[in-house]
């Protein structure tokens, strides 16, 4: 699992990279939450382009990120999403809750 | 009815072979041509059943989980895991979308995930003896698939 971010006037992208499952989920959440506990971003947004698989833990990811931006009452934004994981995420209705944008298609 | 092809595979409820469960299976199913949205669910299932059994069959020691799958004559694949843990007392609570008892970690959407993405999905389960998921799915044949 790996987390490549960058910052642009207070909206953080966090680039996930690999398989996102139980067994790296609470390493990627801590990153993610270290993140936004230092830029403090009004717009985070997780970037899905590099993920090539994702289950459920996925999910808890999303809420666990939904959550911490909640807080800052900032906004969650999930993009460039590959077909099977945005599968995943729209059995949970993650959709009704985020803003999921560019899905794109294997 | 006769299997054509199948295999077993044994192996610790540790979180690293979750990827291997999957990578198993993928590899198995590959026979019969699968699309990639085919592969991406069966991947997916087999690994909620297998990080089921790692969280909540064995949350305090590692335990064997069991993976079976069998090519069937109709261009099915019918798949088994099965553990040896804790079980499940209350299996329709457990089948509820977003109910977990695995903290914020778990989403508890692994059972329903499985129930959507396959063909055919069965949960039994013993109150400290185990339990065993089996579920099937089947594969559209293509053009030039036998």
């Amino acid at each position: 699992m790996k987390l490549t971010s960058y910052v642009q006037e207070r909206q953080l992208t966090l680039v996930l990279t690999g398989e996102i499952d139980h067994h790296c989920a609470r390493e990627m959440m801590q990153g993610i939450s270290e993140k936004i506990d230092i830029y403090m971003p009004l717009r985070c947004i997780l970037d899905f382009s590099e993920v090539r698989f994702m289950d459920s833990s996925g999910i808890a990811v999303v809420l666990h990120t939904l959550r911490h931006m909640k807080t800052l009452d900032g906004k969650l934004i999930l993009q460039n999403i590959p077909a099977q994981a945005y599968k995943v995420l729209k059995a949970a209705g993650i959709e009704k809750i985020t803003d999921m944008k560019e899905e794109c298609r294997q | 009815m006769k299997g054509e092809n199948y295999i077993s595979i044994e192996f610790p409820s540790k979180s690293c072979n979750e990827a291997f469960a999957r990578g198993a299976i993928a590899c198995f199913a590959a026979q019969l041509d699968p699309t990639l949205d085919e592969l991406g669910d069966i991947k997916t299932a087999v690994s909620e059943a297998v990080t089921n059994c790692i969280v909540h069959a064995y949350p305090h020691e590692i335990g064997p989980i069991r993976l079976k799958a069998r090519i069937l004559e109709d261009h099915v694949l019918d798949i088994t895991i099965k553990d040896r843990g804790c079980g499940i007392k209350d299996l329709a609570q457990a089948r509820k979308p977003m109910f977990t008892t695995g903290g914020e970690e778990r989403s508890g959407m692994g059972i329903t995930i499985m129930e959507s993405f396959m063909t055919e999905f069965r949960i039994s389960s013993t109150p400290g003896k185990g339990t065993t998921i089996h579920m099937k799915r089947k594969i559209v044949r293509r053009g030039g698939s036998k």
